[in-house]
């Protein structure tokens, strides 16, 4: 883009994409921000008018908000804890030589590939029903007492079923990573005395940190919005409303549009903290 | 000490034999280049010393204790990789310093030993920069500086200059160099530059598929190549390799000799031809003669500059005090 007249054709060329993305973004933000301020209950009268920062207000003090901001956060860092270090660990695994590798890999790949209704679907009535389940039978294999995984643990349990679906992404992308790892760093940490754990903590580990690193904000994206796996196990239930959960609870089931809409702001801010977080933390990994 | 001796080792990947069985002796405090053109065994014959590959036969004995099965970081060897393979996420102390953290050194001698190597490699301004800012000769640099604060019996090279540009490896060829006479360590140096092999070596060892062609002194290999492979690869331009009804005078199969022990004259000699393309370095001057009797062209060295227009008519004359005569296996014969 060196001359002037090709800045200009660059500037044409790119204004549809980028006018359209902008549209895309701009409408239903601001259609959110607009029903926030509204009374605006469908069956029940429809728009009643501006009212404010009433909604903000309800929704922030009503006394599902705090502990759906928990659920979601517990849910988020759970499930990122698990995917990094299992997918670290089978990356490590899925990288050495054995024979039918390139079958494995593709297994490991599978369960991204089930819809997340389905594969919540299939946890619940599958493995964690407490009487055809086969963790059920598992137990009574044992002679211990089948445990209702959804409503004893419920949280647990969801965690446990994200994990299952994004597990293959983790490894997926850090297999790639640690797939281009110079070999001759391992053999000269090898030479210097490092055994193999150290070897992985100096040498495997860092190599890894800025795969982590996107890892870590494209799932945290993601995750903050996971709905199907909750509507179809605990339908919100047993401590696992989380902020979105919340959300659909007010606009459909409570027919509360305005209500809705603040809780969408209060998301998008939500979701704002974490990121700075996460970029302050990991970030600095992109950098170098 | 660095006395490293090689007894019958051999190497096979799969059905493939790599080195077939050989013995070599290193003696303590010799610097040590194999070289050979690539794919001939030698950086697989440097990593078995090294220990990063197993050994399918044969011992390998390191100051007359046998090593064959010992891991590396016990051996008490240091190597330079061809890519540096510094860690990149280290500044350059913590990398000089890796191999001391690891043997779980004290603090206070970690430090005075990485000052003492950056002093000596002239990095001390540079130990608080990560690799990736630093140019390639000081990468080299930082490579070695990891290696010497170990300590080693011997320093392993594999092929450290190949990524560097000519003018930085004549500078690192020298440092390395006088690294060794300073520190008077066992160096095994590893490269398919023959320039290299003879600047730097005590002894060369020659190998072609895996098999030790000669081992001696750079002028040894220069004076007397044992056959016609080393008389070819040793020495630079190449040695005239003859063969033909032409050299039946000599009785020989094939004779070699170097295009610095080659007259040449506009009116008599041995042999006739035209004069092809002249390379003109200054000092010396190469000159490509092609002779009706061979059908490769002959390289003629000869001091300072000389002016022969393409395509005119010479006469060479081998200086018969320098000629190689080889039988049929290849053999040189004096």
């Amino acid at each position: 883009m060196a001359t002037q007249q090709s800045r200009s054709a660059a500037r044409i060329m790119m204004a549809p994409a980028v006018i359209l993305l902008l549209g895309w973004m701009l409408v239903p933000l601001t259609m959110t921000v607009w029903f926030s301020f509204k009374k605006y209950l469908p069956l029940r009268g429809g728009d009643l008018g501006w009212t404010g920062f009433d909604n903000y207000v309800r929704f922030f003090t009503s006394s599902a908000f705090w502990p759906s901001v928990q659920a979601t956060l517990v849910i988020v860092g759970g499930v990122l804890a698990i995917t990094i270090v299992f997918g670290v660990l089978l990356a490590a695994l899925l990288n050495q030589p054995m024979w039918g590798r390139g079958i494995v890999r593709i297994l490991v790949i599978a369960p991204f590939f089930v819809m997340p209704t389905v594969s919540a679907l299939v946890w619940k009535n599958m493995f964690m029903d407490p009487v055809n389940g086969l963790f059920a039978h598992l137990w009574k294999l044992f002679g211990a007492e089948p445990v209702s995984w959804l409503s004893e643990a419920s949280l647990e349990s969801i965690i446990l079923i994200v994990s299952w679906q994004w597990l293959p992404f983790a490894t997926l992308i850090l297999l790639t990573a640690i797939q281009s790892l110079d070999s001759e760093q391992l053999e000269a940490a090898e030479m210097d005395g490092a055994p193999p754990l150290k070897r992985f903590g100096f040498i495997t580990l860092p190599h890894l940190s800025r795969a982590i690193t996107v890892v870590v904000l494209i799932q945290t994206i993601f995750l903050l919005s996971i709905f199907a796996e909750i509507f179809v196990t605990t339908q919100g239930a047993f401590g696992t409303k989380t902020l979105t959960y919340l959300i659909y609870q007010r606009v459909l089931e409570s027919q509360n549009v305005g209500l809705g809409s603040a809780g969408g702001v209060y998301a998008i801010i939500l979701a704002n903290i974490v990121a700075i977080f996460l970029m302050r933390i990991v970030g600095k990994n992109l950098d170098t | 000490m660095g006395r490293i001796v090689l007894d019958k080792i051999s190497k096979s990947f799969g059905d493939v034999e790599v080195i077939p069985p050989l013995d070599l002796a290193i003696n303590d405090g010799e610097f040590t280049v194999f070289v050979g053109p690539s794919g001939c065994g030698k950086s697989t014959l440097l990593r078995l010393i090294a220990g990063l590959e197993d050994s399918s036969g044969g011992h390998i004995r390191i100051d007359h204790e046998d090593a064959t099965h010992v891991p590396p970081a016990k051996r008490g060897l240091a190597m330079v990789f061809q890519s540096y393979a510094l860690y990149p996420h280290m500044s350059v102390r913590k990398n000089i310093a890796f191999p001391l953290k690891m043997a779980k050194m004290d603090k206070a001698e970690i430090d005075r030993r990485v000052e003492g190597a950056a002093s000596v490699l002239n990095l001390t301004d540079y130990l608080d920069r990560r690799p990736g800012q630093l140019s390639g000769g000081q990468r080299q640099r930082v490579a070695i500086g990891r290696a010497i604060v170990r300590e080693p019996s011997a320093f392993l090279f594999d092929e450290p200059l190949s990524n560097l540009d000519a003018a930085l490896r004549v500078g690192m060829r020298l440092e390395i160099s006088e690294l060794h006479k300073r520190l008077k360590t066992t160096m095994i140096y590893v490269t398919h530059d023959q320039v290299e092999a003879m600047t730097m070596a005590d002894k060369i060892v020659v190998l072609q598929a895996g098999v030790i062609e000669q081992v001696g002194s750079p002028l040894e290999l220069y004076r007397a190549p044992r056959n016609v492979f080393v008389a070819g690869f040793i020495g630079s331009p190449k040695m005239n390799l003859l063969s033909g009804p032409e050299i039946a005078d000599y009785n020989a199969h094939t004779i070699g000799t170097r295009p610095e022990h080659i007259a040449i004259s506009q009116t008599e000699g041995v042999w006739e031809g035209t004069v092809g393309v002249s390379e003109h370095l200054g000092s010396d001057t190469f000159v490509h003669v092609k002779c009706a009797a061979f059908p490769e062209p002959l390289t003629v060295r000869v001091r300072g500059e000389l002016d022969l227009s393409y395509g005119s008519t010479v006469f060479l004359t081998p200086d018969p005090e320098h000629l190689h005569r080889f039988d049929a296996q290849g053999l040189r014969f004096a």
